[in-house]
């Protein structure tokens, strides 16, 4: 059983997602079924498809999921920062990803530019008088 | 400059910590190599064919000239003594040790700059006009623009797995000098009244499918770059190919959906964020201008030049560029030497260059995408005094849009992707026009004239849009070349192939033919080697390299088995 981290704990025994969105799943046609679901896992098939990212933050901004959002497939520690930024508050580690070192992925950065899932106001905003 | 300020310096620092580790696990075996691949890359570093190469970031070409000697420094300790200054105003290391990659990157950040995102498939370096700033014809100071392009695509979190590599290109004047419509996304500055806002191209690019960017948005207003480059990049992370690298680009999205319902999907996408948190404030933009240094102009007056005939006037005909405050002007300082690799400075003349941007430049410089280096801000007065210094380094070759002027990308002597060497050819032809008796008058003669060279379709020496563009193909294992003419950098015209390919030792003799069929055929010196290739057609051109027997693809294979 591969490790999950989540909310920054790793977690023995995750129950299974309720939903897996594959990359190239149309979000609109599956936009209906959030509001009832607790586990949605988004599939990253490589380790360089981003796609997931974009499909993160949709689920969350524009779909308004509230439940948890699960980065599964290749996922690994310099994965994980990023992918909270777009949303995600759980990460099933792929195969042999040591999870107590992968925790530290999560604060490689201290301050992102952009606005993103995590953190909507862009930092000029937040810089602005400074 | 734009002078970082505590995050930004931050963020360099992170990144450098970030990269030590990881370099620390992949070379204790904790990091698989395919990964740390992708790591890499976005810190600048390949693996190349005799060792690593490192990209190192100048963002939009701007450099201080403590920032030069901080380069050259490294280029001494760490490589052989030399950098390659590359067509996206970037310098190349050839020959840094893996294991020393974080330590240079340490060294960087001392100096606020970074190799951040100059490789992988990810936003890169933001391109722009190298006479950003100073231009008579300025629009808008693009510089401002770049940096905040800069920072949201630094570390972007949705956008850093992209399909493939995407380069953004600004330009903030009238006259494109940004190649706009030939990058990923293009933005020019265009002003509707008062309000500066961006013409947006998609699309374009060089590469083996080059492709004429389009336009999809005629006035983007300034407030709403930021979203809407969101809502493109958003739709390409989506819907891009990722099944086939040649088919990967966003080009090849644009193609396939057609121009009109592309852009339908980038507005629904930017419908949903336009106004949102990443709308651009007045504030930001006002605080990116302050943290540029500006020059202390002083009120001066032109200084007249027009009677003199001497290689000091050359220099002043080819190199030097007006400016908007009077009394200055812009010089460009050749890195095209005959023998030299285009592009290519040592440690000693990076150092002695940035001496004299302290003293006649207000201690900055640009890199060109012609892989030169422009002083911006040069007192007319001082130009004499200046052209004196460069030329005792090797720097002061007044062949600025001329034929020896050629871009030409690092090739098969350095470059594992390519399929031949370029240098040696860009020298070949260098020489060609050195033996002639009268060289200076030929070149000049000639007049404007660009020649490109790429080693493979990759195109990074941007042959597509060359008037004469030579690109490396390999056949069975040989070097040829092919020739195409007609390219133009803006407007962006793409070149066609004159014909079958030639042998290395035969591309001198071909662009002399080249030269001699515009020389017979235009109608004055005023109409360029470029508009009688639109004028007159390819064949001509044809006719005259393929005329005698000898000169026959056949005749020459044979001639070469033999």
């Amino acid at each position: 059983m591969p490790s999950l981290i989540k909310d920054r704990l790793i977690v023995d025994k995750p129950s299974p997602p309720e939903l897996v969105v594959q990359p190239d799943d149309d979000l609109e046609a599956l936009a209906g079924q959030l509001p009832g679901l607790a586990v949605v896992a988004v599939n990253f098939p490589k380790y360089a498809d981003g796609r997931g990212y974009s499909i993160g933050r949709l689920l969350r901004e524009r779909y308004g999921y509230k439940g948890e959002l699960r980065a599964t497939g290749v996922v690994a520690l310099d994965h994980l920062q990023a992918m909270a930024q777009c949303g995600f508050d759980a990460f099933e580690l792929r195969d042999g990803e040591n999870a107590q070192a992968a925790l530290a992925g999560l604060d490689a950065f201290s301050e992102a530019y952009q606005s993103s899932t995590a953190q909507s106001v862009p930092l000029f905003r937040r810089r602005a008088g400074r | 400059m734009y002078i970082y300020d505590d995050i930004d310096q931050r963020m360099v620092d992170e990144r450098v910590a970030q990269f030590r580790d990881q370099t620390r696990r992949f070379l204790d075996g904790r990091l698989a190599e395919d990964d740390f691949r992708q790591l890499r890359l976005r810190n600048g570093l390949y693996i190349q064919r005799f060792a690593p190469m490192l990209r190192i970031a100048i963002p939009y070409g701007l450099l201080s000239s403590k920032q030069l000697r901080k380069l050259a420094d490294i280029a001494r300790r760490f490589d052989r003594g030399y950098g390659h200054f590359s067509t996206r105003q970037n310098l190349q290391l050839n020959w840094p040790k893996l294991e020393d990659v974080p330590e240079i990157l340490a060294e960087l950040a001392t100096v606020q700059m970074h190799a951040i995102q100059t490789s992988g498939s990810c936003v890169r370096n933001i391109t722009t006009d190298q006479f950003a700033g100073v231009a008579q014809d300025e629009i808008v100071d693009s510089f401002v623009w770049c940096e905040l392009i800069r920072q949201w695509s630094t570390f972007h979190p949705e956008f850093n797995y992209l399909p493939r590599k995407f380069k953004i290109a600004v330009n903030g004047a009238e006259a494109d000098r940004a190649a706009t419509f030939v990058h990923d996304i293009g933005l020019h500055a265009v002003k509707d009244g008062d309000e500066v806002g961006f013409k947006v191209i998609v699309g374009g690019g060089l590469g083996r499918t080059p492709i004429v960017g389009h336009v999809i948005r005629e006035f983007l207003p300034w407030r709403h770059l930021l979203t809407y480059l969101d809502a493109i990049l958003r739709v390409y992370n989506r819907h891009g190919r990722r099944d086939n690298i040649h088919k990967a680009r966003i080009k090849i999205l644009v193609k396939d959906r057609g121009v009109d319902k592309f852009r339908e999907e980038v507005d629904a996408e930017w419908a949903q964020l336009k106004d949102g948190p990443a709308t651009v404030t007045a504030d930001e933009i006002h605080r990116i201008e302050g943290r540029f240094t500006r020059p202390a102009y002083e009120k001066l007056a032109d200084v007249d030049y027009t009677s003199l005939k001497t290689p000091f006037a050359a220099w002043l005909r080819r190199n030097v560029h007006a400016h908007k405050v009077p009394g200055y002007a812009a010089v460009s300082i050749s890195l095209k030497k005959t023998g030299v690799p285009p592009g290519d400075a040592t440690s000693d003349q990076m150092e002695r260059i940035a001496e004299l941007a302290d003293h006649y430049s207000f201690g900055e410089l640009r890199v060109t995408h012609e892989q030169n280096l422009v002083f911006a801000d040069v007192r007319q007065a001082e130009l004499h005094g200046l052209w004196l210094a460069l030329r005792a380094l090797g720097l002061a070759t007044p062949n600025i849009g001329l034929l020896t002027n050629i871009i030409s990308c690092p090739g098969g002597d350095f470059c594992s992707l390519a399929n031949a060497k370029s240098i040696p050819v860009a020298e070949a032809i260098q020489r060609m026009v050195e033996e002639k008796r009268d060289s200076l008058d030929y070149l000049h003669d000639i007049g404007e004239l660009d020649l490109n060279i790429s080693g493979c379709m990759n195109a990074c020496g941007h042959h597509h849009v060359g008037h004469i563009g030579i690109l490396g193909v390999d056949k069975n294992g040989e070097e040829w070349y092919q020739v195409e003419i007609g390219g133009n950098q803006a407007p962006a015209s793409l070149g066609k192939v004159i014909g079958p390919a030639f042998a290395r030792a035969e591309v001198p003799n071909v662009i002399e033919r080249l030269i001699e069929t515009y020389l017979e055929l235009r109608d004055s010196e005023n109409e360029r080697f470029v508009d009688v290739v639109h004028r007159a057609g390819v064949e001509p051109f044809r006719n005259h390299v393929y005329a005698k027997p000898d000169q026959r693809p056949a005749d020459r294979r044979q001639a070469l088995a033999a």
